[in-house]
């Protein structure tokens, strides 16, 4: 291993009501690559983007080289050599690969050079096998390949320390291993890879020390080849929770929501929830596993209401309301806690009691013939807040000044103290602390108890077996049937969302979501 | 050995206190700003400044009635450009609003033979829907089609003011005086009375649509629809509400606003129609609603403020100072103003500053 370039010592970075790095410690060395491994939420892109200079720690200090230092700026951690690519490319679509990388290269003279600059893209895109054609527009090409122009753009401006975060998932199994062959080749040309993850497998398989992260505390860091998976494992996740008792029981119920052959068209056009099909029960919670987009949007926004059903029909208290707006789903007795709670769920400029009627605002107790009564609205929040213990500076503050784990208190006290009969809830927890977490589930719980059915999108194993009656899995639009909690593994669960067992989209289907794309293409252009 | 850098950081609480010291500050800064070109044209920056003021508000009569009843029209289309900029829609038409108010309010005075007492509400009502409709022509494109109000309503305004100048040269110019582009005055029985010693009625008016306003976006449902629009899109697709709808009724309630101020002017000031009645109100009215950042009462004051530095500037105007005075002091407060705005809610921050609180 080559030289010390960057060590971070007790770095400490809070949110409101969230630790994402508690001391966290990671040395890099030049030559080598380095695996930050750790489940979503486990603060290893705060502490990346310590490094970018985009946050500024609480406490802890970093040197370079050696040295203490205080990264001021993005800017100031490109001048010493750090670059980053970013799960969401920072690409501009419509410009060529060669513009997009002059732009954050610094060398951006008055007159373009292009030839010169485009010689100088391929002789570095070369040097790593990295295949690029400088000409090309950046929305011509494939994921991988945009993928590509982010790593040549750091390696043209002469990063020494390149961080990729997630890196893989974008990427289909054969660019993923090309991809890794190029980071190899920059370890061993001098530079300090680090790679975002929480995949077992592709850690061990390509890297030489790896840091583990939990809860946002560095909990180890070892060489790969002293460590197997098990112990790797158990690090990152902690020890397995303990299964509720009285789980996977409703399924003796009524059926209150039957989709039956759903499928739906994401925002870019092509079919990304195919032929789904299950059965809800009162009293059940379905838990859905799965890596994030995979459809679990499109599932949730399909079933109450926010998109159109493009083929398949959903039965509901035994009525089609595959054509029902969202209003008429939501007076029928849905809620949807959506993924995105500070864009769509909650309005952050608004205050509690806006936010609290934000469904509700012309139903009789909150406003008559137009003319809201606002007694009423500040009596009921102040009642909501009571009961569901939510921390405020009061109801009359924006909501963006509180916590992230009251404001996810807050979106779900709303979507249940109407005594919904079915909700949909998508990442419930995500990047809560713990004190949120069980806040939440314990709201849940309460509903299922109730009799309500709930839909629960997770991406957290630990969560989907704690909570769950059955047990499905999301992958590439396709729903696996589901299952009881206690009659499958965590294992099996695994295998499903990497896609094993799961259908494969066949050329047909390929060929019909092509189609599709087309004609949804023709209808946007008339 | 560590050089040092600064950086802005956004401060966590601003006080109202800081807001209003922050924007009269820049404002000062502007008249400044101003003072350069006034110099550097011969004159005394000092005495034409206290000469505008003076003459704005030294007294009663000739100094603050005028301020006021020059401000109406610009306080009436403040509120109409607040109310669309509320939903994020940009009416920049309230000047072309507002000239097909004034035509149609004017039409009913001039060849409507109504008994008198009904004539001022008529021309009310009818310049209320002649700007309404005049803006729904870009609601209707904006709700349907997602067309870009902002130049819908631009270009509607030459169309409008156009064919104002059409009627004044043309079928409806005057049939008494010397051939000038006015139409003939309007019956007596249509013109706004005036209160408290010179400023027409339309004030009380222009006051009660600013308290409406302000009540509207507080304690209804339609506004509560429109706030929730603004700060976030999706949340308002989430909640079902029909954001189609709310652009209509927004942008017709901007129009109508626009309009109504036609009629006012009409029956309350000019007692003819003229070309360019509106005299960049429309546009004035945009640079007050960014002012007073949309509060509705906040345009009142700011309204009568820029009517005061229209009557000062012309009052200069007898020192050899041109009127265009106003227009630029407008400008130099907008730009001053926003600029403030920054150092109101950011701080500056320096890296050495930012190692002792560490070490702190």
């Amino acid at each position: 291993m080559g030289e010390l370039v960057l060590e971070m010592r007790g770095v400490t970075k809070t949110f409101p009501g969230v630790i994402a790095n508690d001391n966290v410690n990671l040395e890099l060395y030049a030559g080598e690559i380095h695996a930050l491994l750790g489940e979503n939420g486990a603060g290893k892109s705060t502490l990346m983007n310590c490094l970018t200079g985009i946050y500024k720690p609480d406490a802890g200090e970093i040197y370079h080289k050696g040295k203490p230092i205080v990264i001021n700026s993005p800017k100031h951690a490109v001048d010493i050599g750090v670059g980053m690519v970013h799960q969401h490319f920072r690409l501009i679509p419509p410009l060529s690969v060669a513009e997009n990388i002059m732009l954050t290269s610094g060398k951006c003279p008055l007159v373009l050079k292009t030839d010169e600059i485009n010689d100088a893209i391929r002789a570095c895109s070369k040097e790593f096998n990295l295949e690029l054609s400088p000409e090309a527009k950046v929305w011509q090409l494939s994921v991988g390949e945009q993928q590509r122009v982010e790593i040549v753009k750091l390696l043209y401006r002469g990063a020494e320390i390149l961080i990729l975060d997630e890196p893989s998932a974008v990427l289909t199994p054969q660019e993923s291993v090309e991809m890794f062959k190029t980071l190899r080749m920059m370890a061993d040309s001098g530079k300090a890879v680090v790679f975002i993850s929480h995949k077992m497998n592709e850690v061990m398989d390509n890297s030489d020390r790896i840091t583990v992260l939990r809860g946002g505390k560095s909990i180890a860091t070892v060489t790969r080849d002293k460590f197997d998976k098990d112990e790797l494992t158990i690090m990152m996740v902690g020890h397995n929770l303990e299964r509720k008792a009285d789980r996977a029981k409703a399924a003796l119920n009524e059926v209150l929501l039957e989709v039956d052959n759903l499928s739906a068209i994401n925002d870019r056009g092509f079919r990304g929830l195919k032929h789904v099909s299950f059965k809800l029960h009162k009293g059940e919670i379905l838990g859905i596993a799965g890596v994030a987009g995979n459809g679990q949007r499109l599932l949730a926004e399909a079933v109450t209401g926010l998109r159109p059903a493009e083929e398949g029909k959903i039965l509901y208290k035994k009525k089609d309301v595959t054509k029902w707006s969202i209003k008429q789903r939501k007076e029928a007795g849905m809620s949807f806690v959506p993924e995105d709670r500070l864009h769509m769920g909650l309005v952050p400029s608004l205050n509690l009691m806006d936010n609290l009627i934000l469904k509700e605002y012309y139903y009789d107790k909150y406003s008559k013939k137009g003319i809201l009564n606002k007694a009423a609205i500040r009596k009921d929040a102040e009642e909501c807040v009571e009961r569901y213990n939510i921390k405020n500076a009061g109801v009359e503050y924006p909501v963006r000044l509180m916590s992230g784990g009251n404001q996810q208190k807050l979106l779900v006290a709303r979507e249940v103290k109407s005594g919904p009969d079915l909700l949909v809830v998508a990442y419930p927890v995500r990047g809560l602390d713990i004190g949120a977490i069980n806040a939440i589930h314990e709201i849940m719980d309460e509903e299922r108890k109730r009799g309500a059915a709930i839909i629960m999108i997770s991406e957290d194993l630990d969560e989907v077996f704690e909570m769950s009656d059955n047990v499905s899995v999301l992958f590439d639009g396709y729903m696996s049937e589901p299952v009881p909690v206690d009659q499958i593994t965590r294992k099996e669960i695994g295998a499903l969302m990497a896609g094993e067992g799961l259908g494969e989209t066949s050329i047909a289907e390929l060929k019909e979501d092509l189609e599709i794309r087309e004609a949804n293409k023709k209808k946007e252009e008339d | 050995m560590n050089k040092v850098k600064h950086s802005f950081v956004r401060r966590d609480k601003v006080t109202a206190l800081r807001r209003v010291l922050m924007v009269l500050l820049f404002g000062i800064l502007a008249l400044a700003f101003c003072s350069i070109f006034i110099a550097s044209q011969g004159f005394n920056p000092v005495e034409v400044y206290a000469k505008m003021f003076k003459s704005a508000f030294g007294s009663w009569k000739l100094g603050w009635a005028k301020s006021i009843q020059t401000g109406v029209p610009l306080m009436m289309c403040g509120l109409a450009v607040s109310i669309a900029f509320k939903m994020n829609l940009n009416n920049i038409g309230a000047e072309g609003q507002f000239a097909m108010g004034a035509i149609a309010a004017a039409g009913v005075a001039l060849f409507w033979n109504l008994p008198g007492f009904l004539q001022i509400p008529v021309m009310i009502i009818v310049s209320i829907l002649a700007g309404c409709a005049w803006a729904l022509i870009a609601a209707l494109l904006k709700a349907f089609w997602n067309i870009n109000e902002t130049i819908v309503t631009l270009m509607l305004n030459y169309v409008a003011l156009l064919y104002l100048d059409y009627l004044c040269y043309g079928p409806w110019k005057n049939t008494t005086s010397l051939g000038l582009p006015y139409s003939n005055d309007i019956p007596e029985t249509a013109v706004l009375p005036s209160i408290f010693g010179g400023i027409s009625s339309s004030f009380i008016l222009a006051i009660v649509m600013a308290v409406i306003m302000y009540l509207f976006f507080k304690y209804t449902t339609t506004g509560f629809q429109v706030s929730v629009i603004k700060n976030g899109p999706a949340s308002a697709r989430y909640a079902g509400i029909n954001v189609r709808r709310n652009i209509l009724v927004v942008l017709g309630i901007s129009g109508a606003l626009a309009g109504l101020t036609g009629s006012l002017q009409v029956s309350g000031v000019i007692y003819h129609l003229q070309p360019n009645i509106p005299q960049g109100a429309g546009y004035t009215g945009i640079v007050i609603a960014y002012l007073s950042k949309f509060n509705p009462l906040i345009v009142v004051l700011v309204a009568i403020f820029f009517g005061g530095l229209e009557k000062g500037a012309y009052a200069v105007q007898t020192m050899g100072v041109p009127s265009q005075l106003a227009t630029m002091i407008r400008g130099a407060i907008l730009i001053f103003v926003l600029a403030s705005e920054f150092f109101t809610e950011y701080r500056l921050k320096s890296s050495k500053s930012a190692l002792k609180e560490k070490e702190a």
